[in-house]
């Protein structure tokens, strides 16, 4: 199922980057995805999770909107004569166990708002995350394990 | 109909223009390399997609609309990427946080009982 998908969306994105959705020209698009993805066949498809479409859509939903948000801060806060900054690294316990969601989670992390992941810890049960304004660890950690962890766990199990 | 689709094309590549003018802002006026990194992923990958979208908006041509597209989707996919790369091979560097800063819970990790907060 995630192999199929993954299929797909490599054939899609061939047709967008050559600029042709014409049969012949997605039927190469698959046959390259299924050639690359046999490259990575050890990594890909061993999580078997489940798959939400529409979850899947409001999460990206919520990251677009948080992207905006949090360059429309950065702007204010380089714009601002007196930068008002605290900035510091804290510790983010994971609850997503999986290499993927782990992933995932540490790229939405960086993209939004006044956070920015900087590595996982070698158990893979925590996050350090570096912070802009790091004066409320508790409650940076708590936006992130109810918004973005939450919607993925969501969309994926 | 063409005008409305220049105009919208126009406001844009402003708005995207402005985000990429603060994120090198930012990367000028900023203390260290962490925080600086916020301002070049955030800002900076935002400005870049909306001067795409801008783009794909504009172009009259099929293929050119998917490949702004598709270079909007890599560039939200990669952006974090080398920003996380940056900020770990800075860290594992010893790079030091600014002086400013409040907490390093990763320092603490490696080494206890030892902050960087001075």
């Amino acid at each position: 199922m995630l192999r199929l998908l993954s299929v797909l969306l490599l054939a899609v994105a061939w047709a967008a980057v050559t600029g042709s959705f014409s049969p012949p020209n997605l039927l190469f698009g698959l046959l390259l995805g299924i050639a690359s993805l046999f490259l990575f066949r050890d990594e890909v498809g061993k999580s078997s999770g489940a798959f939400h479409p529409l979850r899947v859509l409001s999460l990206s939903v919520l990251f677009v909107k948080e992207l905006i948000v949090s360059a429309w801060r950065v702007a204010k806060l380089v714009l601002s004569p007196r930068m008002d900054l605290r900035p510091g690294i804290f510790s983010y316990p994971l609850q997503v166990d999986r290499d993927f969601e782990i992933t995932l989670l540490a790229n939405l992390i960086t993209l939004t708002p006044g956070t920015l992941s900087v590595d996982v810890s070698e158990d893979r049960r925590t996050l350090y995350v570096h912070a802009i304004d790091c004066s409320d660890p508790d409650a940076a950690r708590r936006d992130i394990a109810e918004g973005f962890e939450r919607k993925i766990m969501e969309a994926f199990r | 109909m063409s005008v409305l689709i220049d105009y919208v094309a126009g406001i844009l590549i402003v708005i995207g223009a402005l985000f990429t003018l603060t994120a090198s802002v930012g990367l000028l006026r900023l203390p260290d390399l962490y925080t600086r990194m916020h301002a070049a992923s955030k800002a900076g990958t935002l400005g870049s997609c909306v001067v795409l979208i801008a783009l794909a908006v504009q172009a009259h041509d099929f293929a050119i609309a998917t490949r702004a597209l598709a270079g909007v989707a890599f560039f939200l996919l990669t952006a974090p990427i080398s920003a996380h790369l940056l900020a770990k091979a800075a860290h594992s560097a010893g790079y030091r946080l600014w002086q400013g800063s409040v907490r390093d819970d990763m320092a603490d990790a490696a080494q206890p009982r030892q902050t960087t907060q001075s």
